[in-house]
């Protein structure tokens, strides 16, 4: 078990860690999840011990190891870029970790074959790595990693410069690739569709901070912070300011307040203490729907229950099997995503609606969850 | 499909006639004066190739060349390996490098002849920095007298002179190596010699190959700083191929001689330049595949 305590470091003068805490298990797929310059690679490089962290514990198996150069740790990284030694060959570049290791010819041999088989390198082991394709050449530093049997594997945004198709091809053949290894994998990545993809658990990386961390699923289901919520949304998370008097719930701004069981559902927990605080409230694009007669689980949801959203349509992006529309509410620019092909003109104005099941409430000040209303995935 | 465009000739001709200007017609004066004998008036009589039998047969041809290829050996045992050293050691970031680089370019900028007057004075015991301290710390340094001394001179000045062409190419083949395979290395456990010979020999072999081919031929084509310093002497002990043909074609103006020997030096120059190229490219025979990717 790797155990991240209270990590923080500075760099240049500004925080690229902040106090971090965080327990990694073996055998889990940790993936850390977070935009450019969120702290990822940071946080990763900390744990190989490239770099030492300012302030922080940082054990493995119950052991310090901050002091610990990166040579004798047990560890192996794979980056976004595709390093390999350029003038040897693919067998040697798996071999090459065995032969520092001063491992027995035939166990190198073993090691490599499997690896190789594995990752689907056996026709290529005599090629040197530029004569192989970019997702060759990342298999070829995969299989390094693998052979190593490092009780420690950081995979830094592995995927992110193979085009779409063999991303998804090495993201599903990943997780069970290193799952054999009963090491504490550490996977970073910018997308929040490749979490959920991978599953295991997910820490919420921000601005160095650390957002939230738990079961995957449970994260993007049951976010504790607009921030996590933002950062495990994708496309992009709508949200808009509410006022709160004696009328009851309404959006900022708007004059005619939400029907009776809206706001009995959106805020029936919410403390009194903090009635008439400003609070912010967030959907999803996939939980926008056109019609008001949405039947959920075959009931049909009266009108009445539902958030009403008008908003004047910017420009609709059509996949094929789904539209983003693009349009304006609130002054905010927010995005739906609907099934099937709906191609709204621009300037048109459209109505969509809600269930406040399906909707999120963070307080504006401190960003976090008013209550729990357990996401309907 | 091949599409023929002879508009392509237009573009390379201009190129072509500087080409013919400055290389080809005045090689091909040197061929006529190597296959005749004059004794002036203008006056030319064919000998075939009497010329080349003759330079090929002297002594003095043949203790010339391997003074030469003596010198470009030692040059390039020298300045490769500590050209090398010196990029290796230098630093790849903050105001550090731009002072290094500006240090190194210096050397560099000094016109050839000033160089040899540099040390030409410098290693003078009456007067000069070098050899008067070397004198007074009671060592007996003289290279108009000592064979040794002079070509000690000679290849501690060029030395000094050019290898910063190596570290500076070699410098130009390292910086590009992205901080993350020096990671990677460090994450593999990798020493510092694997570091060397597997992350920064792969990424420089190209660079250096181009800084063996110049110093080579710069090295056997000699000529201004030996004759500025020792002049060839003590005696002949540093009379290269180079100052071996001006004392041939200027001091005593044989010109078919003369002629026929620039012409087996240049087909030497091409013949060990191109053997260099040769062993440089199959040692790694991916080399261009390579290229075509990064």
């Amino acid at each position: 078990m790797l155990r991240l305590a209270n990590i923080a470091r500075r760099v240049d003068s500004h925080n690229a860690l902040e106090d971090i805490s965080l327990e990694l298990k073996r055998g889990e797929l940790n993936i850390l999840l977070g935009p450019t310059l969120s702290g990822k690679t940071s946080l990763m490089r900390v744990m190989a011990g490239l770099d030492r962290p300012d302030s922080g514990e940082l054990t493995f198996d119950g052991e310090s190891v901050v002091g610990v150069p990166v040579q004798k740790r047990d560890l192996a990284m794979v980056y976004q870029q595709f390093i390999n030694y350029p003038s040897l060959s693919v067998y040697e570049n798996i071999a090459s970790p065995l032969r520092v290791a001063g491992l027995e010819r035939h166990e190198i041999e073993a090691r490599v074959a499997q690896a190789a088989q594995l990752l689907k390198l056996e026709p290529y082991l005599n090629r040197k790595p530029a004569n192989l394709s970019g997702g060759q050449q990342q298999r070829v530093a995969l299989a390094r990693a693998l052979v190593k049997r490092a009780s420690l594997v950081l995979l830094d945004e592995p995927l992110a410069n193979l085009d779409y198709k063999l991303r998804e091809e090495l993201r599903a053949e990943l997780p069970v690739l290193f799952a054999e290894l009963g090491a504490v994998l550490v996977y970073a990545t910018t997308e929040p569709s490749e979490a959920l993809v991978l599953g295991g658990k997910t820490a919420c990386l921000n601005r160095g901070r650390l957002e939230q961390f738990g079961p995957t699923l449970d994260l993007y289901r049951d976010p504790d912070t607009l921030m996590a919520a933002r950062l495990f949304s994708d496309p992009p998370l709508n949200s808009v300011a509410l006022n709160r008097d004696d009328g009851g719930l309404r959006f900022e701004g708007a004059e005619q307040a939400f029907p009776a069981a809206v706001t009995a559902e959106l805020v029936s927990e919410l403390p009194a203490t903090e009635a008439g605080s400003t609070l912010t409230l967030a959907v999803r694009g996939h939980h926008l729907r056109l019609g008001p007669d949405i039947s959920h689980a075959g009931e049909s949801v009266a009108c009445e229950s539902l958030i009403e959203i008008r908003g004047t349509v910017d420009v609709t992006e059509i996949t094929g099997s789904e539209s983003f529309v693009h349009f304006t509410f609130m002054g905010q620019p927010w995005v739906a995503l609907l099934d099937g092909i709906h191609a709204f003109p621009g300037g048109a104005s459209i109505t969509l609606y809600a269930r406040p099941h399906d909707c999120f409430l963070f307080h504006t000040q401190t960003g976090n969850r008013v209550r729990k209303l357990g996401g309907g995935e | 499909m091949k599409v023929q465009n002879n508009k392509a000739w237009l573009m390379v001709l201009p190129m072509l006639l500087l080409v013919a200007v400055s290389a080809i017609i005045p090689l091909m004066t040197v061929v006529n004066y190597s296959v005749q004998d004059t004794f002036g008036n203008n006056e030319f009589f064919w000998v075939g190739t009497e010329w080349f039998q003759e330079v090929l047969a002297s002594e003095r041809f043949h203790n010339a060349l391997q003074r030469t290829l003596l010198f470009s050996a030692l040059i390039l045992a020298i300045e490769i390996p500590l050209g090398i050293a010196i990029a290796l050691a230098m630093p790849r970031r903050g105001i550090a490098v731009s002072f290094c680089l500006v240090l190194m370019a210096l050397p560099l900028l000094i016109p050839w002849n000033v160089v040899g007057t540099i040390w030409q004075v410098f290693g003078r015991v009456d007067i000069g920095l070098l050899g008067h301290g070397l004198a007074s710390l009671g060592i007996d340094y003289n290279y108009t007298q000592n064979t040794l001394d002079a070509w000690a001179t000679l290849i501690i000045m060029d030395v000094w002179h050019w290898t910063s062409l190596v570290v500076l190419l070699c410098y130009s083949g390292l910086v590009s190596i992205p901080e993350v395979y020096y990671q990677a290395a460090r994450i593999d456990g990798a020493s510092r010699w694997a570091i060397f010979r597997f992350i920064q020999l792969p990424k420089i072999k190209r660079v250096l190959l181009i800084a063996v081919l110049l110093r080579f031929m710069d090295s056997f084509m000699i000529y201004t700083e030996p004759f500025v310093v020792t002049g060839g002497g003590p005696g002949n002990s540093t009379t290269f191929l180079s100052i071996d043909l001006v004392q041939m074609a200027v001091g005593q103006f044989d010109l078919g001689p003369a002629a026929a020997m620039s012409l087996i030096y240049f087909l030497i120059i091409l013949l060990l330049s191109w053997v260099f190229y040769t062993v440089m490219t199959s040692l790694d025979n991916d080399a261009t595949s390579e290229q075509g990717r990064h």
